[in-house]
């Protein structure tokens, strides 16, 4: 086996010798798209699956997430796996409420998207109804392959991220319509 | 022990008087319909009679028939006799306007989260309850989900109308 070690590549700058200058939001943004701290918050099925996406054969580590947090202080990415019960509701918020910001939420399957077959009174019709979702991962539930897919899409979207959105008028708005502080 | 269900029946007669209804049934189980004013007094002594001691309450579950007038919402009790190996299914009928039924608790603990529950879908009030809230739904829920008339999707979701899917 050849010892193979990929390194991200540099964002667009002036290299010189013993100098590179860059923006600072890529810089940052490659560190952060590249340590992400996922919180899983797994209540059923796709659950399962996001352990074997966590274990060898998988492995997210491969990808900067091998440390799980779980308390949502220190956690970067919320992953939603799973039916949330309407119950189950406020005990999600308030996880959300709890993570620092930069935050992000991955929906991983359709019961997290939008109920799934649940579509019943105890279940909550999608978990964009009280805390904004960045990236949705169809499926029922989803391979593990599709949840890597989110994650990567979650990685770029953090990449591509200024460093000053979370001040912007925009980001505000969006929290206001959520009603969250 | 071994009876057969007609001793039972004559022994509930003798004792209590002649509350039963009984609807017959295959499988070997006593099935009878009570008046609710009597079951507290019936279920009462099948659990201290020292013969019989039904001392279990296994379930206990609503049901709802919108079609049968004033006798609309049942309770439906399952009690063991681990003495006799048996036991016996009593259902209660009450009108959907005034769901009232006697609580159970003051005879067997495992009644006070069952009640809860068929409060909490079918919204039959147990009297005597000691905490007779939900216990499964959201508290905020004002509907009672399980009765017919409670609709099985959201009518206000506009999301799974025909013209998102090109219908």
């Amino acid at each position: 086996m050849s010892s193979q070690v990929t390194i991200t590549e540099a964002p667009p700058g002036i290299e010189g010798q013993g100098f590179f200058a860059t923006k600072l939001d890529q810089v940052v943004g490659l560190a952060r798209k590249n340590s992400i701290w996922p919180l899983p918050f797994a209540t059923s099925c796709c659950g399962i699956e996001f352990m074997s996406t966590m274990s060898s054969h998988y492995d997210l580590a491969r990808f900067g997430s091998e440390r799980l947090s779980f308390t949502p202080r220190q956690a970067d990415l919320l992953m939603v796996m799973g039916t949330i019960a309407k119950k189950m509701g406020p005990v999600l918020r308030q996880v959300y409420e709890q993570m620092a910001e930069p935050r992000w939420v991955i929906a991983v399957g359709a019961c997290a998207s939008s109920g799934g077959i649940f579509d019943t009174y105890s279940v909550l019709q999608g978990i964009d109804l009280i805390i904004p979702v960045d990236v949705y991962v169809p499926g029922c539930p989803p391979r593990p392959e599709q949840i890597i897919d989110g994650v990567m899409r979650i990685q770029d979207l953090i990449g591509k991220e200024s460093i000053r959105r979370r001040n912007s008028d925009e980001y505000k708005q969006l929290m206001e319509e959520y009603m969250i502080r | 022990m071994v009876v057969n269900h007609e001793d039972i029946i004559s022994h509930i007669k003798d004792n209590v008087g002649d509350v039963l209804k009984v609807i017959p049934d295959d499988y070997g189980v006593l099935i009878a319909e009570v008046s609710v004013h009597q079951v507290y007094k019936l279920i009462s002594f099948l659990f201290k009679d020292l013969n019989y001691k039904f001392n279990i309450l296994v379930d206990l579950c609503g049901v709802h028939y919108p079609d049968r007038k004033g006798e609309e919402l049942g309770v439906v009790y399952h009690i063991q006799s681990m003495s006799l190996r048996t036991r016996i299914r009593l259902k209660v009928f009450v009108p959907i306007e005034k769901p009232e039924v006697p609580s159970l608790t003051g005879i067997y603990a495992a009644a006070n989260w069952m009640e809860r529950e068929t409060y909490d879908f079918y919204g039959i009030l147990f009297l005597g309850h000691p905490n007779l809230v939900r216990i499964l739904n959201m508290d905020e829920m004002i509907d009672f989900p399980m009765r017919k008339e409670f609709p099985l999707e959201d009518p206000k979701r506009r999301d799974k109308e025909d013209f998102h899917f090109g219908r």
